[in-house]
């Protein structure tokens, strides 16, 4: 082939990825943010305003709750990895075997997971917590892989500048290994974030398409074993009945803006962590 | 100094109990699935189950080879889509780039890869299945559109998988073709490629995994039969797609038949993985 062809092949590949990305974020704000309007954020869900706000909530509680266990477990496991286990040995690569496994598997096999233990075998239900559990399962791996890198990346003078006044292993390990790994371990946590947040299919058959608010209120701690449904299902379960199509669209711009944002930040970390690198 | 050495070891256990949880999720997924799918598989007859053209659950019949052809075709179509203009993008992006767009498209790349697929999903079902549907015959609901979205959806994987794959061939490799007289082009096409190779086999691998178990985006925009789609524009069931459609309602053998095809779905992801390390401890030896 000659260099031309190929050149312009390049370039015709990375046209048409642009395109495709602008296509969809074009498209889905021409067509949401006209229909974002205040009813859609009002605080009752009814079937006439078709309000996305006790969606949105249930969200941030749902990605809250799967991310405080998900989240400890992790980082753990990661220091584990990193400052405790002889690499290489049995059990190190058993670990990085499942966790390579976790992250291969589709959602759809967690969702069904989900369904077997959470929701039948434990007796749970359709409620939030047998999502919630289903979720962090999902975003361990995330959380390990990227917590491990980075303390990696911290430097061995840090550890060895711990051990040296004295501290032992677990105080060198949380008071100066840990806080320069922590915007890594950020950005691996808004990672896991933002797959909680577009979850659909992992679900629809644990956590149900109640469209309202668990009634913490109400039921203090029982509240986890209501069914809602979070904003991606909610999003879906208006695509499928297709009589709301604005108001899908609008809640698409919300879904979208919530990526962006999540997108930013793990940007912002990423500059910080590099130039405190340099 | 007794008590710090008991600290010492709590947190040692600690951080090894985490650890071991993934290993504990991986056999609960394991067992739980196997166990509620297993029964039903026996039931029905392995190969009944496999080869079995009617998926008709009122009528006790259960073949899913519709549903594997599905997948297949469903993964092959998004392939042929994603994979040349994902590999062409992160040629791009890797060696041609000015920084000025390189800076803008990155992060582009990685909004791609954030956008739920439900939000791809309902795309497709607003854009791609009326387009199809006014250019061609058939209602839209097509293999088409199904392959048409899954590929641009795995573009982002295999975008960074293989620019990270080009980014790690060492420098003097493009050097050296450069002081032999190759152009731009061909230092790139001929030297750079070929070495990140396996890299790059490799984000096509995981390009296929994404593909085989991606669920709603198909769901929405497939059509949905359980039969084996004659052409581009007839309408496809694919693994996922029969899970999520019927476990809603199903009970007994109809339940455990979905959980049998989630099983299936399964052991077709962990080869595929098997695939993926096989490539990764090749292009590492090499």
């Amino acid at each position: 082939m000659s260099s031309k062809l190929l050149k312009f092949c390049t370039y015709a590949g990375a046209t048409l990825s642009a395109l495709a990305l602008v296509s969809i974020v074009g498209y889905i704000l021409i067509q949401g943010v006209p229909h974002l309007s205040l009813s859609l954020f009002a605080w009752e869900y009814t079937s006439e305003n078709v309000s996305l706000m006790p969606a949105l909530i249930s969200t941030l509680i749902m990605a809250g709750l799967s991310l405080v266990m998900a989240v400890p477990v992790g980082v753990a496991s990661a220091i584990y990895l990193v400052e405790y286990a002889r690499p290489n040995s049995r059990f190190v690569r058993i670990v990085r075997i499942t966790t390579e496994t976790l992250q291969g598997i589709p959602s759809i096999i967690y969702g069904l997971f989900g369904l077997l233990f959470f929701t039948t075998a434990l007796g749970w239900g359709l409620s939030l917590l047998s999502g919630a559990c289903t979720l962090a399962i999902m975003v361990l791996p995330v959380i390990m892989r990227t917590t491990e890198e980075a303390l990696m990346a911290v430097p061995q003078s840090l550890r060895q500048g711990g051990f040296a006044l004295g501290a032992g292993r677990v105080r060198t390990v949380l008071h100066c290994v840990l806080p320069s790994a922590l915007p890594g371990i950020l950005g691996g946590v808004l990672l896991a974030l933002g797959r909680c947040v577009g979850e659909v299919a992992a679900l629809l058959f644990t956590a149900g398409t109640v469209a309202q608010i668990p009634n913490f209120g109400g039921e203090g701690i029982f509240a986890l074993f209501e069914s809602c449904r979070t904003l991606a299902v909610h999003m879906y379960v208006l695509a499928s009945e297709g009589l709301h199509l604005g108001e899908t669209y609008a809640t698409s711009v919300v879904l979208l803006v919530m990526v962006v944002v999540l997108n930013m930040i793990t940007h912002a970390v990423a500059k910080k962590l590099s130039k405190e690198r340099l | 100094m007794r008590q710090s050495s008991f600290k010492e070891t709590a947190a040692r256990i600690c951080f090894m109990a985490a650890a071991a949880l993934s290993i504990v999720a991986v056999a609960l997924i394991c067992i739980f699935l196997f166990a509620n799918g297993i029964p039903a598989l026996a039931e029905i007859g392995l190969p009944e189950f496999l080869l079995g053209q009617t998926w008709k659950p009122t009528a006790d019949e259960f073949g899913i080879f519709p549903m594997i052809i599905g997948s297949i075709y469903v993964t092959v179509g998004a392939i042929i889509i994603g994979v040349p203009a994902g590999i062409f993008t992160a040629i791009y992006l890797s060696r041609f780039a000015s920084k000025g767009i390189a800076r803008i498209l990155r992060p582009g790349i990685e909004l791609l890869a954030g956008i739920p697929s439900v939000v791809y999903g309902f795309f497709a079902l607003m854009v791609v299945v009326p387009l199809i549907r006014t250019t061609l015959p058939g209602n839209g609901f097509s293999l088409l559109a199904a392959a048409l979205i899954l590929g641009i959806m795995i573009l982002p994987t295999i975008i960074t998988v293989s620019k990270s794959a080009l980014d790690a061939v060492p420098k003097n490799y493009y050097e050296g073709a450069l002081a032999l007289g190759a152009t731009h082009e061909r230092a790139v096409f001929r030297i750079m490629v070929p070495a990140a190779f396996s890299g790059i086999m490799a984000a096509v691998v995981l390009g296929i995994g994404r593909a085989l178990g991606e669920t709603m985006a198909v769901v929405m925009v497939a059509g949905n039969q359980p039969v084996i789609p004659e052409s581009l524009l007839s309408g496809v069931r694919t693994l996922t797609a029969n899970i999520v459609l019927e476990m809603g309602y199903a009970a007994d053998l109809h339940k455990g038949a979905l959980i049998a095809t989630g099983v299936v779905l399964f052991v077709l992801i962990m080869l595929i993985s098997l695939l993926f390390a096989a490539i990764k401890k090749r292009g590492e030896k090499s």
